[in-house]
């Protein structure tokens, strides 16, 4: 009970009787209750409660698939299609957690993208952004197992390509790739452990986003003018104000998504991925989906070894540099709080933070575009200029903005705030 | 910086001018197809004069394993129907009880019957390549149903300066022109039940729509239900916008 100070005193003898001894109905008044929100967050706040919605959605429907999946490479493409053909309501399930793949990751994009805006990552708040970069990187790697499972020429060659990467370790490189496909070929071993990694990483998955709320709850809600409540006149409570205003950005988002799902299922989704895995035949051009293409841009954006200057020995191969630059790329995002030490939180009152901060977000559909060409010609070049951005902003950039920066007035406070509270 | 810049500008027009140097097929031209767009349904009758070239013509080389003889009732035909359509087809069951592999005639539940006992023999017996199976083709090419239809109705004679491989075909809307496939359809190949003109184009686009609704057959279910889903969801969001100018009226 010291955990949650007083206990409320509940009507209901039932509620009043478990409250007691497991303060449960306590813990979710002040969380969800009372629980004070800035009263100007926007629509761009409701995006975390999305992006947990569609990790609801996407277990639920995963756990059905896999009712219904068999992880063997000679059954795994023919399993998914008695789904979508002869199980009631199974090419439903199948359309839902294949779209709702790219739904989440739209939802978790757009709460990143406020998040760097809004400063979400500076003090006090560093420790819930970094365990939003670790739900990022496990949901990643969580979809790319995903699209393993129907062992489709997508599924394969994707496979093939991206565990191929750890090739470019030095010494290690090549044992590692065997140790990771479970033989010397991308077969039914790496078909079985991507089946139960696919399987296990949501509920880690879940895990996180406990620690991330948790932390949340520790400091609050950021919010547009980026200064912390002062005052109750600052904020409203979590329900029923924020609660209904979340509720009508979920429904809109849940109604575009079952759009999606019922009338453009294949929207998203490449032609490869329906048929049949065939190692002898590589397809003429292999793209990830499209929520790693930024990645998969920088990736491929490295094509020159670096050697050591009038010799041939190689120091640093391309694949080497791209490997490292891909994975460098959300790495980095964790030290953000530190490479961005402009006391203002805001992009409001950041007059070049907020211009460049915009790049970033072109930036990211330009490498989209890149990573989704042939690498060569113009894409290619976009693909490396964009890549350039992308590490000059957050390596340079942002750590000379920290200091140099001629920020506007920042508002005392919230309800100061003259954009803050005007009708929405 | 002008050289940089005339370097991107070589680039540039070197990539814009790839794909007419690519050996890809030309781009197959749009077709107006009943099952496309939100309120598409499937054209019952095409599907069932679909099939008819399917069975007549494409099922001597190409199989399609994901169906079932039973799933033919979706295209109209009775129970009773679709059994004579499968006792059409012999296949291989058993072992029976004296440990024998044994032929009876296909039922309802049988999967269609693969013309090729395995992809070896198929291949065996088209020169090297292979048919492939048609389950999902709509689904598994770019421009799927405009494709498929290209395909049939691209088949011309070559130009005189192409190099055409003995034993291969030259179609116009085929990756590098040179498909193994003979011209499968011709004008009057078919003729149809229902007394419709069997022009190659017909044919063609009935085919087109068969394999379509083969690789989804659940469209039209599909479709039914996302609009009683729409409908609810978009009173939802209504209601939600609503409840939520309310409450928040008074704290503005």
């Amino acid at each position: 009970m010291a955990h949650f100070g007083e206990n409320k005193n509940f009507k209901n003898p039932v509620v009043n009787w478990i409250d007691n001894r497991l303060p449960i109905f306590t813990m979710l008044i002040k969380e969800y209750g009372v629980f004070p929100m800035p009263r100007n967050v926007n629509y761009l706040w409701s995006f975390g409660g999305i992006a947990m919605t569609m990790l609801g959605i996407m277990i639920l429907t995963g756990i059905m698939m896999a009712m219904n999946y068999t992880p063997h490479t000679t059954l795994a493409f023919d399993s998914v299609e008695r789904t979508m053909r002869d199980v009631n309501f199974g090419w439903l399930l199948r359309y839902i957690h294949m779209n709702g793949a790219s739904f989440f990751f739209i939802a978790v994009y757009i709460h990143i993208a406020r998040g760097l805006f809004y400063g979400s990552y500076k003090k006090p708040r560093e420790l819930l952004w970094m365990f939003g970069v670790v739900i990022l990187l496990l949901m990643m790697a969580t979809a790319f197992m995903g699209y393993a499972l129907p062992w489709s020429q997508m599924s394969g060659w994707g496979v093939t390509v991206i565990t191929s990467m750890f090739s470019a370790i030095p010494l290690v490189g090549d044992g590692l790739v065997t140790w990771l496909w479970g033989g010397f070929s991308v077969d039914n071993p790496t078909l079985n452990r991507f089946y139960a990694l696919h399987f296990l990483l949501p509920f880690v998955i879940l895990g996180v986003v406990f620690i991330h709320v948790w932390a949340l709850h520790v400091t609050g809600s950021n919010n547009p003018t980026g200064v912390e409540p002062k005052t109750p006149a600052d904020t409203v409570p979590f329900a029923p104000y924020v609660s209904t205003k979340d509720s009508v950005a979920l429904v809109f988002f849940l109604t575009i998504f079952l759009g999606v799902v019922f009338f453009y299922p294949l929207a998203l989704t490449e032609v490869d991925h329906f048929r049949k895995f065939d190692p002898m035949q590589t397809p003429a051009h292999i793209v990830p989906e499209w929520y790693f293409l930024p990645f998969y841009a920088i990736l491929r954006a490295f094509t020159m070894d670096i050697t050591v200057p009038f010799t041939t020995i190689v120091l640093l191969p391309a694949k080497l540099q791209g490997v490292l630059a891909m994975f460098g790329s959300i790495i980095l995002l964790v030290f953000l709080p530190w490479l961005d030490r402009n006391p203002v939180k805001s992009g409001r009152f950041r007059p070049v933070f907020k211009w460049c901060i915009w790049l970033l977000f072109i930036d990211f559909f330009v490498l989209m575009y890149s990573g989704a060409k042939p690498p060569e010609g113009l894409p290619l070049i976009m693909g490396q200029l964009g890549t350039v951005y992308y590490f000059v902003l957050f390596l340079v950039i942002l750590p000379v903005l920290s200091f140099k920066e001629k920020n506007l007035p920042v508002p005392a406070s919230i309800s100061a705030d003259p954009g803050c509270c005007k009708k929405r | 910086m002008k050289k940089t810049l005339s370097m991107l500008a070589v680039a540039a027009v070197m990539s814009a001018s790839l794909p007419s140097l690519a050996n890809e097929g030309a781009e197959p031209p749009h077709q107006k197809w009943p099952h496309q767009g939100v309120f598409g349904m499937y054209d019952k009758a095409a599907l069932q004069r679909g099939f008819q070239v399917y069975k007549e013509v494409c099922s001597s080389c190409h199989s399609m394993k994901l169906l079932s003889y039973r799933d033919l009732t979706q295209l109209g035909y009775t129970p009773d129907q679709v059994k004579t359509v499968a006792a059409e087809n012999t296949i291989t069951d058993g072992p029976n009880d004296d440990g024998e592999m044994f032929e009876r005639p296909a039922r309802p539940a049988d999967r269609f019957r693969s013309p090729f006992p395995n992809d070896k023999a198929a291949r065996a017996a088209n020169g090297g390549a292979l048919p492939p199976d048609m389950s999902l083709l709509s689904k598994a090419r770019e421009h799927g149903d405009d494709y498929i239809y290209g395909i049939l109705t691209g088949y011309e004679e070559k130009p005189a300066d192409f190099d055409l491989m003995p034993g291969l075909n030259y179609n116009k809307y085929f990756a590098g022109h040179q498909i193994a496939m003979a011209k499968p359809l011709n004008e009057g190949q078919v003729t149809y039940t229902d007394g419709t003109a069997n022009t190659l184009e017909q044919e063609a686009r009935d085919v087109t729509q068969f394999l379509a609704w083969a690789s989804e057959p659940h469209m039209e279910q599909r479709k039914g239900m996302g609009l009683k889903v729409m409908i609810f969801m978009l009173a939802f969001c209504g209601i939600m916008v609503a409840a939520k100018r309310k409450l928040w009226a008074n704290i503005h």
